[in-house]
């Protein structure tokens, strides 16, 4: 045993003088591989923190909310259509949602306005969300003006701002009364922006939901299961950014692992020669190659992954935020909570060591099977 | 052991202490971080949200879960997205699903 080890020691120490000789090279290889991990790992990362805190959070979210659309956009629902779904059977409750969204002028942002069904604020006052809070430099006690449908301007004072915490799910809510978002949006009597629905036993959502579609065609249904599984499409690949970036990473990856696979160069089969023969086997020398693989792999694999980690939970995902933030004023400052998939772990480092190793060796096989005098004089 | 393997060692020991202490950060944030998503949780229950605020930009990607096959469109047939969080959030998956099979 303690032959083998020193064994793999020598091969190693000689495996690394052989990376050092041609640093330059090897170096810009590691660059490309851990940027290429770095990608890879970040938006596995993110989707599947976004995943986990959608399913905690949003397990809480109304079992289904009704929608009504015109023309193909979505409008004020009838409050009368609350008495048709809750005359089926099954429906614990039916109630109206009163939401809408606000452009701010005065810094340009998006709020989303909500009347609460409880904790009501008291007409004239606000609840604002902590994005909301920072954008507007607000805090208790302090008036933000919004225009009214009347074009006049209402004041409203800030009776509370909400948790931090609640960021991720409340940066931009603007908590107010009934009458004052009447004020704002214009009177919309018999009008509530959509409706939502809580049922006695969640394995007849669907059915209930079939049914609510019978009965009022203009409507569509959003189930919580349909709000939950959303989020698993977040940092989609098929987003057009992401699959840029990644196309010119895993194409320069491709080009540097086709190099390797594709022949060693002159100096690599020299090398391999000389080693044949001095007395090197040829399982020596793939064992000298599976090391070379190992340590660039496990390197670019582990830098990778640890900035990713990085990246994703202590800078929130800078390196999406532009892209997510978009053109909008408000950005939520989000902290994922982290969680690591050992399964996804697993197939990130097979996708991306395993095609590199195996294009470190064959061709190192091929040459370490050749007549080490030809491979010397390059005949082969 | 020559000094360029006991480096070389000590640098890939470095790098699986910072892999493990990811995983113990991992473990310990969440736990750390229970009450936090309790109260969250509650939030969405008392205000009936629907949807994480990862962007303010559209409202199609303020509410994700709410988007219409229409949202594409926006204002006019042949709009296109302008929006960029639109090409890092895909579309929800209830509503591809319901396009079915078109052959």
């Amino acid at each position: 045993m303690a032959a083998w080890i020193e064994r793999q020691k020598n091969v190693l120490d000689f495996t690394l003088s052989s990376l050092l000789r041609r640093k330059g090279k090897n170096l810009a290889l590691l660059a490309v591989y851990t940027l290429l991990v770095f990608l890879m790992a970040s938006v596995m990362l993110a989707t599947s923190a976004i995943r986990k805190e959608a399913a905690a959070v949003l397990r809480e979210a109304p079992e289904m909310v009704v929608q009504r659309t015109i023309a193909g956009r979505q409008n004020p629902i009838p409050l009368a259509y609350l008495d048709q779904i809750r005359d089926i059977a099954g429906v614990i409750s039916a109630d109206a949602r009163h939401w809408g969204y606000y452009y701010d002028p005065v810094v340009g942002a998006n709020y989303t306005l909500l009347v609460p069904r409880e904790d009501v604020p008291e007409p004239g006052t606000v609840t604002i969300g902590p994005g909301v809070s920072s954008a507007r430099l607000a805090l208790a006690g302090d008036t933000l003006e919004f225009k009214a449908a009347s074009g006049e301007i209402l004041e409203l004072v800030v009776a509370g701002v909400l948790d931090g915490d609640s960021e991720l799910v409340a940066a931009d809510l603007v908590l107010v009364a009934a009458e004052d978002l009447r004020t704002i949006f214009g009177p919309a009597d018999g009008l509530a922006t959509d409706l939502v629905v809580r049922v006695a036993n969640p394995r007849e959502l669907s059915t209930i939901a079939e049914k609510i579609a019978g009965r009022l065609p203009d409507t569509r249904i959003i189930l919580r299961e349909e709000m939950l599984r959303t989020y698993d499409a977040v940092f989609s690949w098929r987003g057009g950014i992401l699959a840029l970036l990644l196309f010119g990473v895993v194409l320069a990856f491709v080009i540097i692992s086709w190099d390797k696979a594709s022949g060693l160069s002159q100096e690599e089969r020299r090398e391999i020669g000389i080693l044949k023969a001095v007395g090197w086997e040829t399982s020596d020398v793939i064992l000298m190659k599976f090391w070379e693989g190992a340590v660039v792999s496990l390197s670019a694999f582990l830098l990778g992954f640890v900035l990713a980690y990085v990246h994703v939970f202590f800078f929130s995902a800078r390196l999406f935020a532009p892209v997510l933030k978009g053109w909008a004023v408000l950005y939520p400052q989000f902290r994922l909570v982290p969680f690591i998939d050992a399964s996804q772990i697993t197939a990130l480092f097979f996708l991306t060591v395993v095609p590199y190793a195996v294009a470190t060796i064959i061709p190192s096989w091929r040459a370490s099977v050749t007549d080490p005098d030809a491979v010397m004089k390059g005949i082969r | 052991m020559t000094r360029r393997t006991r480096t070389f060692g000590l640098f890939l020991l470095g790098l699986l202490v910072l892999f493990g202490l990811t995983a113990a950060h991992a473990a310990l944030s969440r736990r750390a971080s229970a009450a936090s998503l309790r109260a969250r949780a509650l939030l969405v229950r008392r205000l009936e949200l629907t949807d994480l605020c990862l962007s303010t930009e559209a409202n199609y990607t303020r509410h994700l879960s709410l988007a219409d096959f229409h949202t594409a469109f926006q204002d006019h047939p042949l709009a296109l997205e302008h929006f960029p969080s639109g090409s890092l959030l895909g579309p929800p998956p209830h509503l591809r699903r319901s396009h079915g099979r078109l052959d």
